[in-house]
């Protein structure tokens, strides 16, 4: 194998990675928070690609009718569980965030969208319309089962994978899209010339972990995340709103989720199954890091788009067997650095 | 799971079965009964594996995939008869799912469920790229089953036997559950370190349901390929496994007829849903996934233990377990000899980093006494007693039981050799009868394996284990709750349950922390009585205990614990007036 080959597959494996990693570590942020193994977070990503290619072509994107309904449904529910029997002051918030809010910015979207405004405000719509759905399908989903076990709210993540999958194809279809890169044109790197694209993947995935480190690290609800993550109990203890830092980690997952989209549209066509597969990798790399270290779950998921992209090369039918079995003698190692389980509390 | 239910779930199978024989019956409803009972077989296996087990596993569509293969590739290309491959089917799986159990059930926590994810996923396209499989293709031309002369292609004739098959499932899984073996897999859920101490060898109980859950699906696959007469890997994916743990969930993971259920109403909704929604809606193709989603979150919602429970109220309940009090009894250990040296603990420390829990302690128990162990919250007493039965292991020192070192043990050798204890935080399995969950206790007094259990060639053994269960129960005074299930006692039952259930062990060092908490005052007097008649016939007793009176008055001997150090040791008497015994507990007496 020539160098030169060596450097073409570490520039594909790199690139697959570092959205793996932004996966891996929403993935590894949610389940602290929430408990929840969120396999539904691929959705996310397609939604954000096929959004952005909406608005490229100056359409209105399904996504936002789907916002405007998961907003409705989620105020319906709340009206019910309370019996109509809610205080003005939580009224107006339902009313204002879970109606009013979507049914603007489909307003908005279909006045803005024809005039094709270009890439950063196509950007901003897209996340102003998928972030809000993180919470919104967290408060459908999984609010009701938040003290179920880890199993259950695994079973009706499944459940939001082939309900967002299904929602994905009525609104979008079977075709898949490809949106314009962010910047045009390559950069030569010793033998081989790089993509733009590429450098921008990596600079906006930098730019996202460094956020995080400091929305975790600097602010109160970073910190109130954490405390949720180390004991749920205590955290509540203490005075954080479990159910709010939920929502914030879901929010957080949407938002990731969308912008891996937004890197990944013009790298390869992404139509609405996409993001499954590319999310259960991000899956593999929070695995590896034990569903714990964010730094670990980053470096886990370079190694997986190394692995992947070199063993594309060698053997590319079994690239699948290879990447996925890559975990096996990872969690034995875990297992055992664990020791002897105690008795867990059965939950 | 037994009697009257158990009847109304044979009946509703035996429906199932006989349903084809009506002619009236359309084909399509045939053909969706075949492959409900196709997918039972699997789910069954997985309320083992899940539900009662507590090993959750997205994989199991990989071993239907190995039945499924076997007799594939030896019908077409080596001309088996389909027979002739059921036998070879089952062996690849199960010693497919053997080898794949050593390594899975190992794992620990949420990485058990994600190891079953990555085999589920690796083991699809693996099928999927052999040549010798077909490839993505697959392989067709697959000879029907013949009985006889009589091959069955028609699905009504098919149908029997994938029915009589589930029957057969179903009657063997409750035989497992109600068995010695099944009370030790029952046990496996939130972990089961607890189980080790009465003797049960959790690994290979996890090992014997992941391979039997194994074998059922391996069965499944094997009938399925020859009801389908051709096979490709896309049924035997990780979207297939996970169809099978819904299916689990929604019919009641902790039951083996919810399996039945799940599997029931699963299929029937995909088959409706893509029926219906078309017509309701224009371009509905793509709506059943996102109504199935739906309906399954709102399932979970609504019932979070799954259907079959809450179907299960509607019936009589189900009649409790029989207790044959004529069975022969259990064979007993001899009696300690009176005064004999029975414990030997010798400059015992344990060290977690930097903490030193127990430091240099030494003492002893003797036959037939009571040793109390009394000391301030912190001293080191419970871990003491994990340092004694093996829950954890000393850091340095020895410890001698009957002249021999065991503190390098694991716990189920020490309960091996007659030491038997209680916890401080109750370690009741809470939907097991009072009655089942001590029967754990006999785990080690009646060795009887999990096939004799299966076809029920256990029941002379399990009427004596039951029947010392019993009897153990009645001596705590416990015996008007027999039936009830554990996590219905109020803590002071409880704690008596547990030292019912290490008394089954028949002891000859009993270790109990705390049995008195959580009693009344008539209760502890109850207790007390009891603790004094089982030293009168030789068991030697370690007590920890916060009441002092009650400690005062029934031990021997006490040892005095404090910030892990001996502070000291003697007579009831002689400890309540030494000084520094009543500086640790008070702080100085100035």
């Amino acid at each position: 194998m020539s160098p030169t080959i060596l450097l073409f597959l570490a520039q594909d494996g790199v690139m697959n990675g570092a959205v793996y990693a932004l996966l891996g570590v929403t993935l590894v942020l949610v389940f602290t928070v929430t408990r929840v193994i969120f396999v539904a977070q691929g959705e996310f990503v397609a939604w954000g690609a096929l959004t952005m290619a909406a608005l490229e072509n100056g359409a209105l994107p399904g996504t936002a009718k789907l916002l405007v309904g998961l907003g409705l449904a989620a105020a319906a529910v709340d009206l019910l569980r309370a019996r109509g029997r809610l205080p003005a002051r939580r009224l107006a918030l339902i009313a204002a965030r879970d109606v009013v809010f979507p049914l603007a910015l489909i307003g908005l979207t279909s006045w803005v969208a024809p005039q094709k405004p270009g890439m950063s405000v196509e950007i901003a719509l897209t996340l102003a319309l998928i972030v809000p759905m993180g919470p919104l399908v967290y408060r459908l989903a999984f609010q009701p089962l938040a003290d179920a076990s880890v199993l259950i709210l695994f079973i009706a993540a499944i459940g939001v994978h082939l309900a967002m999958t299904g929602l994905g194809l009525a609104v979008f279809g079977a075709e898949g899209s490809r949106i314009a890169p962010m910047l045009e044109g390559v950069v030569p790197v010793g033998p081989i010339v790089v993509k733009m694209q590429s450098v921008a993947v990596l600079a906006v995935t930098g730019a996202v972990m460094a956020s995080l480190f400091v929305f975790f690290e600097r602010t109160l609800i970073g910190k109130a995340l954490r405390a949720t993550a180390v004991n749920r109990l205590g955290a509540r203890l203490v005075g954080v709103r479990v159910d709010g830092t939920a929502r914030t980690a879901f929010a957080l997952a949407a938002g990731i989720g969308a912008v891996s989209g937004v890197l990944i549209g013009p790298l390869t066509t992404v139509a609405y199954d996409t993001g499954f597969l590319v999310g259960l990798k991000g899956f593999v790399a929070a695995i590896i890091a034990g569903l714990a270290s964010y730094p670990l779950t980053a470096l886990a998921a370079l190694a997986i788009g190394l692995l992947e992209s070199t063993s594309a090369f060698f053997a590319s039918a079994f690239k699948e067997v290879i990447v996925f079995s890559i975990i096996i003698p990872f969690l034995l190692w875990r297992s055992y650095a664990a020791g002897a389980p105690a008795d867990e509390e059965e939950e | 799971m037994r009697a009257s239910p158990r009847l109304v779930g044979l009946v509703v199978i035996a429906l199932m079965a006989v349903a084809p024989l009506l002619p009236f019956t359309p084909d399509f409803w045939v053909t969706l009964a075949g492959y409900i009972g196709l997918a039972s077989l699997v789910a069954i296996g997985l309320v083992l594996l899940t539900g009662v087990g507590g090993m959750t596993s997205f994989g199991q569509a990989a071993f239907v995939g190995f039945g499924a293969y076997t007799t594939a590739v030896l019908t077409t290309t080596f001309g088996f008869s389909p027979w002739a491959t059921l036998p070879v089917s089952l062996l690849t799986t199960g010693l497919v799912a053997l080898a794949i159990g050593l390594v899975t059930v190992r794992l620990s926590g949420h990485f058990l469920p994600l190891g079953t994810i990555a085999w589920g996923i690796s083991f699809f396209y693996l099928f999927g790229n052999l040549a010798v499989l077909g490839g993505y293709d697959g392989i067709s031309g697959i000879p029907p089953i013949a009985i006889g002369p009589w091959a069955l292609i028609d699905s009504r004739a098919v149908d029997y036997l994938i029915w009589l098959a589930v029957l057969i499932a179903v009657v063997l899984s409750d035989n497992l559950l109600d068995s010695r073996m099944g009370r030790a897999i029952r046990a496996l859920r939130g972990g089961g370190a607890f189980a080790e101490s009465f003797g049960v060898d959790t690994a290979q109980a996890k090992l014997v349901v992941f391979v039997y859950a194994g074998l059922l699906a391996g069965l499944s696959g094997w009938l399925y390929a020859h009801v389908q007469r051709s096979v490709s890997p896309s049924p035997f994916g990780l979207g297939a496994g996970i169809e099978y743990l819904i299916m689990a969930v929604l019919g009641g993971s902790g039951y083996v007829l919810g399996g039945v259920v799940g599997a029931a109403v699963v299929a029937v909704f995909n088959d409706q849903l893509q029926n219906w929604l078309p017509k309701l809606m224009e371009g509905g193709g793509n709506l059943d996934a996102i109504v199935f989603g739906i309906l399954l979150i709102a399932a979970l919602q609504l019932a979070r233990s799954g259907l079959w429970p809450a179907l299960r109220k509607l019936g009589p309940p189900a009649a409790p377990k029989a207790v044959d009090l004529t069975a022969p009894p259990l064979p007993k250990r001899p009696a300690n000899a009176k005064g004999a040296p029975l414990l030997e603990v010798t400059g015992v420390s344990k060290r977690f980093g930097g903490l030193v829990a127990v430091n240099e302690v030494s003492f002893s128990v003797r036959g037939g006494e009571i040793v109390g162990l009394i000391g301030p919250n912190g001293a080191g007493k419970s871990t003491t007693f994990n340092l004694l039965t093996g829950v954890a292991s000393a850091s340095s020192g020895e410890i001698r039981f009957r002249g021999e070192r065991i503190d390098r043990l694991p716990a189920r050798k020490i309960a091996e050799r007659g030491i038997a204890r209680t916890f401080q935080h109750v370690r009741l399995v809470p939907g097991m009868t009072v009655l089942e969950n001590v029967a754990i206790g006999a785990h080690l007094r009646a060795r009887v394996g999990a096939l004799s259990s299966l076809v029920r060639l256990d029941r002379a053994r399990e009427a004596e284990i039951i029947a010392e269960a019993a009897r153990q129960i009645e001596r705590v005074g416990l015996a008007e709750h027999m039936h009830k299930a554990a996590g219905s006692l109020a803590l002071g039952q409880a704690r008596l349950a547990e030292i019912a259930r290490a008394l089954c062990l028949d002891p000859a060092l009993l270790l109990l922390d705390e049995p008195a908490a959580g009693l009344r005052f008539a209760e502890k007097k109850e207790l007390a009585a009891l603790l004094d008649r089982l030293r009168a016939e030789g068991m030697s007793l370690l007590l920890v205990e916060h009441d002092m009176d009650f400690v005062m008055q029934l031990t021997d001997h006490i040892v005095v614990l404090d910030f892990g150090l001996k502070i000291a040791e003697g007579a009831p008497k002689a400890i309540a007036e030494s000084p520094a015994v009543l500086e640790a507990y008070l702080g100085g007496v100035a």
